[in-house]
């Protein structure tokens, strides 16, 4: 059996997966890291993505969408911790794409400065997501 | 009879009132539920972080954060009071302002200039009548906890702190503890106490990305808000809580008084049809 490294991946809103992988690949903020098991002691910030996860006797991946958030990797633990996550299954992109467009609308008519910056952060977490999911369609077409 | 309709006018008000107080209680029973698993569903990100915090603590001593170690320079303390947008919870914020309020006392008799960040219409209220300096408030943030609604606001006492224009950042609010029993506390969160547990295992490092200092600051400020998160997550079941248990006994005390009523009504009906009998008998004897 393959080596595997414990990975939990949680959000404020709550735990998003705790588990068993193989491999991990994460999107740092300088690049993609891929993270196998026993890798040396680790600290970034992440980027908007997609986090991808080979789970043991399993074929194909688990995709996991996560804004910014920080990874932390342990020899036999990775951690991440995302500000906003969302599972693959619980996307959709239709649902997403109106969002930013409503939210570009009322940008558009902005009324106070707070309110710009409530609807600015909705912007960035519809466009961090939408981001994730391109990036993942991009990849499996690729296949 | 006058007397007669005013008491089944004061009884029908009674009943309307306990059919409010019926609906509020019901209203908290089935909220407590979600907020509730609302808290619990961000416990876990709050214990990762705590141990990513613990890790960082014993990797890197040469970089002291901020967030850390005391600067002790301006004689300035800063509080993030939190308390629910709504009254009828029983003595819910009451207690709470008071247990705040007395630590107020305490600070300004040492000579400490007080800063406060407030979430939740009531204690903002109560604050500004007391004349607090009141530096930013975050006021209907609903039953649902979110974090870029909390995290101006309490950015602005943090940021205040790690410039040194604060000594040490408090946060108040009411613990969860069961359904029934809610306890107001305040606690120290900056500098953070407590993240150095266990002893480190040898010298290692991390692989930091950007740099050290960036990503320790960082992620301790992430652990922070996740605290304060946790505690408005909790002062929410709190509230729920509490209104549920007032609003119980609101209608238990409706139940008595309309009782009391009742019989009152009941007596000085029987009292009226006694002495107009009476007055019958009396006029046909006199015929």
């Amino acid at each position: 059996m393959a080596m595997t490294v414990q990975v939990d991946v949680v959000s404020i809103e709550g735990s998003l997966f705790s588990g068993l992988a193989e491999f991990i690949v994460a999107p740092a903020e300088l690049g993609e890291v891929g993270i196998y098991p026993g890798h040396a002691p680790m600290i970034a910030r992440m980027k908007p993505g997609a986090i991808r996860l080979k789970l043991p006797n399993q074929p194909g991946e688990e995709v996991i969408f996560v804004s910014s958030g920080i990874l932390e990797v342990q020899p036999r633990r990775v951690t991440i911790l995302s500000d906003l996550g969302l599972l693959e299954r619980d996307a959709d992109e239709h649902h997403l794409r109106e969002e930013k467009r409503k939210v570009e609308e009322t940008l558009r008519y902005r009324v106070t400065d707070i309110e710009f910056m409530r609807i600015q952060v909705e912007l960035t977490r519809a466009l961090s997501r939408l981001e994730g999911m391109q990036v993942l369609r991009h990849r499996n077409r690729k296949i | 009879m006058s007397g007669l309709r005013e008491i089944r006018a004061k009884i029908s008000t009674v009943q309307n009132l306990q059919k409010l107080t019926h609906a509020m209680e019901m209203v908290a029973q089935s909220k407590i539920r979600k907020v509730r698993d609302r808290m619990n569903a961000a416990r876990p990100y709050g214990e990762m972080i705590r141990n990513v915090c613990a890790h960082m603590s014993h990797a890197h001593p040469e970089y002291k954060s901020p967030y850390l170690h005391q600067h002790e320079t301006s004689n300035r303390a800063g509080l993030i009071l939190i308390t629910s947008d709504k009254g009828m919870c029983g003595a819910l914020n009451s207690n709470l302002l008071k247990l705040a309020y007395q630590q107020m006392k305490h600070w300004q008799e040492q000579g400490q200039e007080i800063e406060i960040c407030t979430i939740g219409a009531k204690g903002m209220s109560f604050l500004r009548r007391a004349n607090a300096n009141i530096v930013s408030h975050a006021v209907g943030i609903g039953d649902t906890p979110r974090m870029q609604q909390l995290a101006l606001p309490v950015g602005r006492i943090l940021d205040a702190y790690k410039s040194g224009e604060l000594d040490s950042v408090h946060i108040c609010y009411t613990k969860f503890v069961n359904t029934i029993v809610h306890q107001p506390v305040m606690e120290q969160l900056l500098p953070l106490k407590g993240e150095m547990l266990g002893s480190p295992f040898g010298y290692w490092d991390y692989i930091y990305e950007p740099d050290p200092k960036v990503i320790v600051d960082e992620t301790l400020r992430r652990y922070i808000e996740a605290l304060i998160f946790l505690a408005v997550a909790e002062n929410m079941a709190s509230e729920q809580g509490a209104r549920m248990v007032a609003m119980k006994a609101a209608s238990d005390n409706a139940t008595h008084v309309i009782e009391e009523l009742k019989m009152i009504y009941h007596k000085t009906r029987q009292a009226a049809i006694t002495e107009e009998i009476t007055e019958i008998i009396s006029g046909a004897a006199a015929v």
